[in-house]
């Protein structure tokens, strides 16, 4: 049963919306035009919403006498794609994945940008997917690997990606038939036809000229001096050059005369984070910085002529007010707070007109406070915490090295606003009296095993919250932490035999 | 329904001789026309919205020929309208998505059934089984067998479909008995070419009214005493009419081979796959020539017994492929073989996976499995190579990958106006503590995928507030149901809400209302706001001064009921929560408004590229994150959910973890700004209003900000 030819395959992974019924269409016409048998399908369903979704096309490669009908398959055979096109990179991964690119017959051409799912943006640390991963497995498991910029090509021409998916696959070389041919079948479609024709061209091109995929080159880790110099402009900038002198001052400390580990590098860094925590007078700043300012006219794509009024959302709750009054008095603001009420439901949340007078002069008057910062309440409470970090950072760098950086990453977990604060705090303050508060009580130094659990309960912490949890906490949990903004050491509940 | 099918339409008036170029569904619709029925109905789903939004914006030109086109409320009403072709000469087509359409209709289906029919009656059904279904997998088939229904499953070519339908119609008449064309996902889908034949006038249609009703007939209808004789016809008159006509027109098609001894008994619709998978051992070409005989089953109810037996005939072995479960081909043909004495082994489900769909993988395990057992002579190595490769592929694929990748759901679109509500309920729930929520089919089922995970049933479509009848007698708190307005139309007026009114059921019903049912298409209900209402939203929401729903409640008697829109997610918050706290015990209902972003946008985008060319000016939104105050832990990200919030690279080298961001796309919904308020998330979003082409006022008003702002800001 051989000597018949054999149909051509095209296989194109896509996300919901953006087109791909497009590509097969322009390809199941031009295939027309050139005279050869050509059928296409598509599962799109429900995956019509974002999801990923996938259309599938074969042909043959020669004319056939009118009478003869070839019997195309609806549906891909793993190792038995010619082409598969992906619209995005995961969604190459994907069809490698499910085996649809074999290293004997498939050319893979795949966008290079990045589409994040959910499960990858949800998590409150870094959930992405390791590009070059994909990219390795996609050099390693297909024949030739194409990997080109066809969302930016695209923006370039005021394109869609499927003309510039189109364009790559004829620049290929894939495609029995000429590039007249393929031009013809957008010009058919009708619509945004200049545009798309133009980003057909540049992606043909790129395609054709066949450029190695471009590999990212690793960035060098930072060292530790010009962590030192970003930090301490940063802390000059958000308080005074005295503020930024004890940031140097700290960190010379835990150095002292040794060489400086990855874990003072780290500890640097989270130093510097920490100390410009972010409070409402330090959001007011940035909110009113002329770079700021043109930056939201850049990213909202206004034309020159254009005018821009922005408003910002914001919600100073009784929280925020506390944390910038004077220590005493904030306290004492803390004990109004009905402390059963959640958080997100205190205060009201408005639009403030930041490119209004009094809404721009409102904000720096706001920032002016940086002077008193250092009496507030809050200031006093973060001070406290990052002395007690830095004293076990001493203790436990020079013990052991693994250990020391991972506490100096801890403070990793203490960001975000409001409840998602008070939840990393939680979590940073259960973590502290777990696994770091023991290390300090005894005299042997941290072993492997501790390193791993400590490196195991930041992971497990910067995780996703489950669903149902975050940012909601359930009531009971709630109530364990009835007043949580306040998180001296001394209300945390300790394992037994720890000393302080 | 703004979408426009000025393509599909011209393909439908294609005369004798012209070639057709396109979808298998449209396909099915030009057939029906070259058939001559007189009416056509329907409910959408994937994969057949197509067949009925084609037909119903081409409304004129069906007109011209005198066909009726019918948009049906759901299912049942669809089937119902079949009932035209039980005492009249005239032929009718419907269509819905199977197996939850083919459920829905049942009732009218077995009355149908019973009666039998004068005209031709077809019911397409988009079988949504396997890869790409959303749906429960079961078959149509079941419904054919116990109801008498013939049920064909051609193969997936547009002549094979076309010529189907044609004959479909002919065997319905020939054997007083409705037929079902079953349709998979991908042939609905399938781009192809067939000739055309001329568009039939029907004899009695919209245009040539018959003067007077039938004779009246007690034979005909579906009550006893003449229930008992129908059952008796049906299987002494109409299944043997049905099968000399199999035979007679040859609907099921015998393909020779030079093995023999062997025989393959295939669906019609599996067809393409099996000749795949025979390609690998080199047992079949391109062409669908194939070295095993081969019985293709256009017509898989009723089987034609005779037919069976001399197929199997002197062969050693058969098998059987029949896709899902259970195995009743199999079992029928098995009973018959037995029956005429045949002494061919019989394989199928032995080698063949129960459930699931049959990929060309699937039929190659079971090919290998089936030729190595009863050919040990045939060289089976390539498709066994083939079957390790596939297997050896993915599993490399896998360690390369380091496990595997994020699945990619589907999702609510940018904009949807259902998000920002799942957005309040999630903090309703961080205040009051989690409840029991049904959930429904629609759109807004796509909150049951991160980062929402909300629901805890799905009983069918407009089945939610009926589904927690049972619940909330025994929880403390208040169980929440969730409904569209497609849903509530569709069945959830009667089975959730008329009977909680009965029973004084003490719970919340939730309904988006959004004025179309937009997870098939956004084809219109009742409540859809009517043209001239959405020419004046125009950015705006239309269905805001649409109170169908709202006078329907209030008229069946509920005494709660709030409107709230959805993207005042402070608002929707406080409207949940005073329904799962009010002392009032009755029925809650709170209706979400908020137009389908993706009719809104389809109605926006033509006005503000007009507006943009003629100077006029106009104003757009669009958010974004101001990535210096953004530290990175993504709860705004999970509470919105929205495709274009997401994360990027962090521009500040002291920060590691990517912020927040919102990308090109965004269409200024404004609902990461409410939730970012409401939820007291963070300081970072902006809202940005570019005016283009502003005017004197804007001019003057900026130029003095500008002045003040300049002096204060900080460099």
């Amino acid at each position: 049963m051989n000597g018949t030819p054999r149909p051509v395959s095209i296989l194109i992974a896509a996300l919901g919306g953006e087109g791909g019924g497009v590509l097969a269409d322009w390809l199941v016409d031009s295939a027309r035009g050139a005279g050869l048998a050509v059928q296409a399908t598509s599962v799109p369903g429900v995956a019509q919403r974002t999801g990923a979704t996938s259309y599938y096309l074969e042909f043959l490669p020669q004319p056939i006498a009118d009478d003869a009908s070839p019997v195309f398959a609806l549906m891909p055979v793993p190792g038995r794609v010619d082409v598969v096109v992906a619209s995005e990179l995961l969604e190459a991964g994907r069809m490698i994945e499910r085996g649809f690119v074999a290293p004997d017959r498939t050319l893979l051409i795949a966008a290079s940008h990045r589409v994040y799912t959910t499960l990858e943006k949800i998590e409150p640390g870094d959930g992405r997917i390791d590009d070059e991963a994909i990219h390795d497995t996609a050099r390693q498991l297909s024949r030739r690997y194409l990997s080109l910029d066809l969302q930016a090509i695209a923006a370039t021409h005021h394109t869609v990606i499927s003309a510039t998916l189109f364009g790559a696959l004829a620049g290929s070389g894939a495609l029995p038939w000429s590039r007249d041919r393929c031009e013809a079948a957008i010009r058919a479609g009708g619509l945004g036809v200049p545009a798309s024709l133009a980003g057909f061209a540049d992606a043909f091109e790129r395609a054709a000229l066949a450029v190695a995929p471009d590999t990212a080159v690793a960035a060098p880790p930072p060292e530790l001096a010009s962590i030192l110099a970003l930090g301490h402009a940063r802390l000059a900038d958000y308080q005074d050059v005295a503020y930024a002198d004890l940031y140097r001052t700290r960190i010379d400390a835990l150095v002292g005369s040794g060489p400086a580990t990855a874990g003072h590098v780290e500890a640097a860094r989270q130093l510097a984070l920490w100390m410009g925590y972010e409070d409402v007078i330090r959001v007011a700043d940035l909110k009113t910085r002329r770079d700021r300012l043109a930056r939201v006219r850049a990213e909202a794509q206004a034309g020159p002529d254009d005018i821009v009024v922005i408003r910002d959302h914001l919600r100073p709750g009784l929280e925020e007010i506390a944390a910038i009054a004077p220590a005493p008095i904030g306290r004492l603001l803390h004990r109004w707070v009905p402390a059963k009420r959640p958080i997100g439901t205190r205060g009201r949340g408005f639009a403030l007109a930041t490119t209004s007078i009094t809404g721009f002069a409102a904000l720096r008057l706001l920032a002016s406070m940086r002077r008193w910062r250092r009496s507030s309440l809050r200031f006093a409470e973060e001070q406290q915490a990052i002395e007690r970090w830095l004293a076990a950072l001493a203790r436990l760098l020079p013990a052991d090295r693994g250990f020391g950086a991972a506490l100096a990453e801890l403070p990793r977990l203490r960001k975000g606003y409001s409840d998602t604060a008070i939840r990393g705090i939680g979590h940073y303050e259960r973590i502290f009296a777990m696994w770091v508060d023991p290390m300090l009580s005894r005299l042997e130094p941290p072993t492997d095993e501790d390193t791993r659990r400590l490196r195991a309960a930041i992971d497990e912490a910067l995780g996703t919250p489950p669903s149902a949890a975050d940012p909601i906490v359930a009531p009971a949990a709630r109530e364990a932490t009835a007043r949580p903004i306040r998180w001296h050491a001394r209300d945390i509940e300790r394992p037994r035999g720890a000393s302080r | 329904m703004e979408r426009s099918f000025q393509e599909e339409i011209r393909l439908l008036r294609l005369g004798a001789g012209e070639t057709f170029h396109g979808e298998g569904i449209l396909a099915v619709t030009k057939a029906l026309l070259q058939a001559g029925v007189s009416y056509v109905g329907g409910y959408q789903g994937a994969p057949v919205s197509h067949l009925l939004d084609v037909m119903v914006q081409a409304r004129e030109t069906m007109d011209e020929l005198g066909v009726h086109v019918e948009a049906c409320s759901n299912e049942a009403s669809a089937a119902a309208m079949l009932g035209a072709s039980i005492m009249y000469p005239v032929r009718g087509a419907v269509t819905w998505k199977s197996i939850v359409g083919t459920n829905v209709a049942s009732d009218a289906l077995s009355n149908l059934a019973s009666a039998g029919v004068t005209g031709g009656a077809l019911i397409v059904v988009g079988e949504d089984y396997g890869d790409g279904a959303s749906v429960i997998q079961e078959r149509t088939h079941a419904f054919a067998m116990k109801s008498a229904l013939w049920l064909l499953d051609p193969r997936p070519d547009l002549p094979t479909i076309v010529h189907s339908v044609e004959q479909a119609f002919d065997l319905s008449e020939a054997s007083n008995t409705p037929v079902i064309l079953e349709l998979r996902i991908r042939a609905c889908h399938v781009k192809g070419t067939f000739v055309a034949s001329a568009n039939r006038a029907p004899r009695f249609g919209t245009r040539e009214r018959m003067t007077d009703p039938a004779p009246f007939d007690y034979g005909r209808l579906a009550h006893p005493p003449a229930t008992y004789a129908q059952e008796k016809r049906k299987y002494e008159l109409r299944l043997p009419a049905a099968r000399r006509f199999i035979v007679e027109r040859r609907l099921n098609e015998l393909r020779d081979g030079d093995l023999d001894a062997l025989g393959i008994i295939v669906q019609g619709g599996l067809f393409n796959t099996l000749i795949r998978a025979l390609q690998a051992f080199g047992l079949a070409d391109t062409f669908g020539a194939s070295r095993i005989p081969m019985l293709v089953l256009n017509v898989t109810y009723p089987l034609v017994p005779a037919q069976i037996a001399a197929f199997c005939h002197g062969r050693q072995s058969v098998l059987v492929v029949e896709e899902g479960q259970p195995d009743f081909i199999e079992q029928e043909i098995a009973a018959t073989l037995r029956r005429h004495g045949e002494t061919a082994a019989l394989h199928g489900k032995d080698l063949l996976p129960m459930a699931g769909e049959y990929t060309a993988e699937v039929l190659l395990e079971g090919l290998v499995r089936w030729l190595e057992a009863d050919q040990p002579l045939l060289d089976l190595s390539a498709g066994r190579a083939l079957l390790h490769s596939m297997q050896d592929l993915r599993t490399r694929a896998k360690t390369l990958l380091g496990g595997a990748l994020p699945a990619r759901p589907p999702g609510f679109c940018v904009g949807c106006p259902e998000r920002p509500v799942f957005a309040a309920l999630k903090l309703v729930q961080r205040e009051l503590g989690p409840m029991h929520v049904s959930a429904d089919i629609g759109c807004h089922s796509f909150a049951t995928f991160e980062p929402f995970s909300f629901g805890h049933s799905i009983l069918g479509y407009g089945m939610s507030l009926a589904s927690g009848a049972g619940v909330r007698s025994f929880q403390q708190r208040r169980p929440l149901a969730i409904m569209g307005d497609g849903g509530f139309w569709h069945n959830g007026l009667l089975s959730g809400v008329s009977s909680t009114l009965l029973n004084r059921g003490d719970g919340v019903l939730l309904i988006m209302k959004n004025g179309y049912t937009s997870a098939t298409g956004t084809q219109e209900v009742v409540s859809t706001p009517d043209p001239a209402a959405r020419r004046l939203a125009e950015a705006g929401s239309s269905t805001g001064t649409e109170v169908t729903i709202e006078k329907t409640l209030r008229g069946l008697g509920v005494r709660w009921l709030r409107t709230v829109h959805n993207y005042r997610v402070g608002r929707v918050r406080d409207v949940l929560r005073e329904a799962f706290t009010t002392p009032f015990a009755g029925l809650k209902v709170i209706i979400a408004e908020g137009e389908c972003q993706l009719e809104r946008q389809r109605r926006l985008r033509p006005l503000r590229t007009q507006a943009l060319r003629e100077g006029r000016r106009v104003v757009r939104t669009r958010y974004g994150v101001d990535d210096e105050t953004c530290t990175g832990d993504h709860s705004c990200i999970r509470l919105s959910g929205c495709p274009t919030l997401t994360v990027g690279p962090s521009r500040d080298p002291l920060k590691r973890d990517p912020v927040a961001t919102v990308i090109d796309g965004c269409v200024g919904c404004g609902l990461c700004g409410e939730v970012a308020q409401a939820a007291a998330l963070c300081p970072s979003f902006w809202r940005a209003d570019v005016i283009v082409h502003p005017n004197r006022r804007d001019r003057l008003l900026a130029a003095l900000r500008n002045a003040v702002i300049d002096r204060l800001a900080r460099a």
